[in-house]
């Protein structure tokens, strides 16, 4: 699959979060919401950062946050959630975070097309703080070359 | 030549070192295949691997090995997965 869409319910601009959890949370409102998941996916996101750590911190300020395929997957898709405040997440090297990527997959082994299409993004190391000072839901698809 | 890369679910972290693994193997002429998995399948996708590219959080998990284990911090950064490879294989 290639990156899913990014409809506007699957944005959330400068969002309040007061830690890491809540700024998870965030991104699985903003997957449920946009059609993505049920509602127990989020949960199962801040689950996998508990079990295994902040490791998902993947860069300087951004995390990609996700779970495991499982039934509350509905299909692929992908959230973006900018924090008003940067919260740590306790990595040693990439706190605090502004930047939240929600990612939902229906199945593993397919997704790798859509993960060559974020490194695609994000290997442009000025996206993440343009990203943080995004100030619309299509200035965000506009940086990640997505559609609505 | 066998290089796995290792994250929690197998989907994510480690989904994004393999893209970006493979760009820098090709960018450097080695020929290597190179797999995603996740923490859990470390035993049986692993044990003839030569590389394995993972975060701190999964050194532990990982455990002994033959393989060598080089922990990435910025999964974006090319230039820190070309010197830590180029180390590592060179």
């Amino acid at each position: 699959m290639a990156l899913p869409s990014l409809p506007d319910s699957a944005v959330v601009i400068a969002a309040d979060a007061p830690d890491w959890r809540a700024a998870v949370l965030r991104a699985g409102d903003a997957l449920s919401a946009s059609g993505s998941t049920r509602d127990g996916y989020g949960d199962e996101m801040v689950r996998m950062i508990e079990e295994h750590g902040p490791y998902v911190v993947i860069a300087p300020g951004l995390v990609l946050a996700h779970a495991r395929p499982d039934e509350s997957v509905l299909q692929d898709g992908l959230a973006v959630v900018t924090l008003a405040e940067p919260v740590p997440f306790g990595h040693p090297h990439n706190d605090p975070v502004s930047v939240v990527l929600g990612l939902a997959v229906k199945s593993v082994g397919g997704h790798l097309e859509s993960i060559a299409d974020l490194a695609n993004v994000f290997n442009d190391a000025s996206v993440i703080p343009a990203l943080a000072a995004a100030a619309s839901a299509d200035e965000v698809r506009r940086l990640m070359g997505m559609t609505a | 030549m066998k290089i796995v890369t290792i994250c929690g679910a197998g989907i994510g972290s480690s989904g994004i070192l393999k893209v970006n693994a493979e760009r820098v193997l090709a960018r450097l002429d080695i020929e290597a295949d190179v797999v995603a998995a996740d923490v859990a399948s470390i035993g049986t996708v692993a044990d003839d691997a030569q590389v394995i590219l993972t975060s701190q959080e999964f050194v532990e998990a990982i455990g002994a090995t033959f393989a060598d284990v080089i922990v990435i911090q910025n999964h974006f950064d090319q230039a820190e997965l070309t010197e830590k490879l180029q180390r590592s294989l060179g």
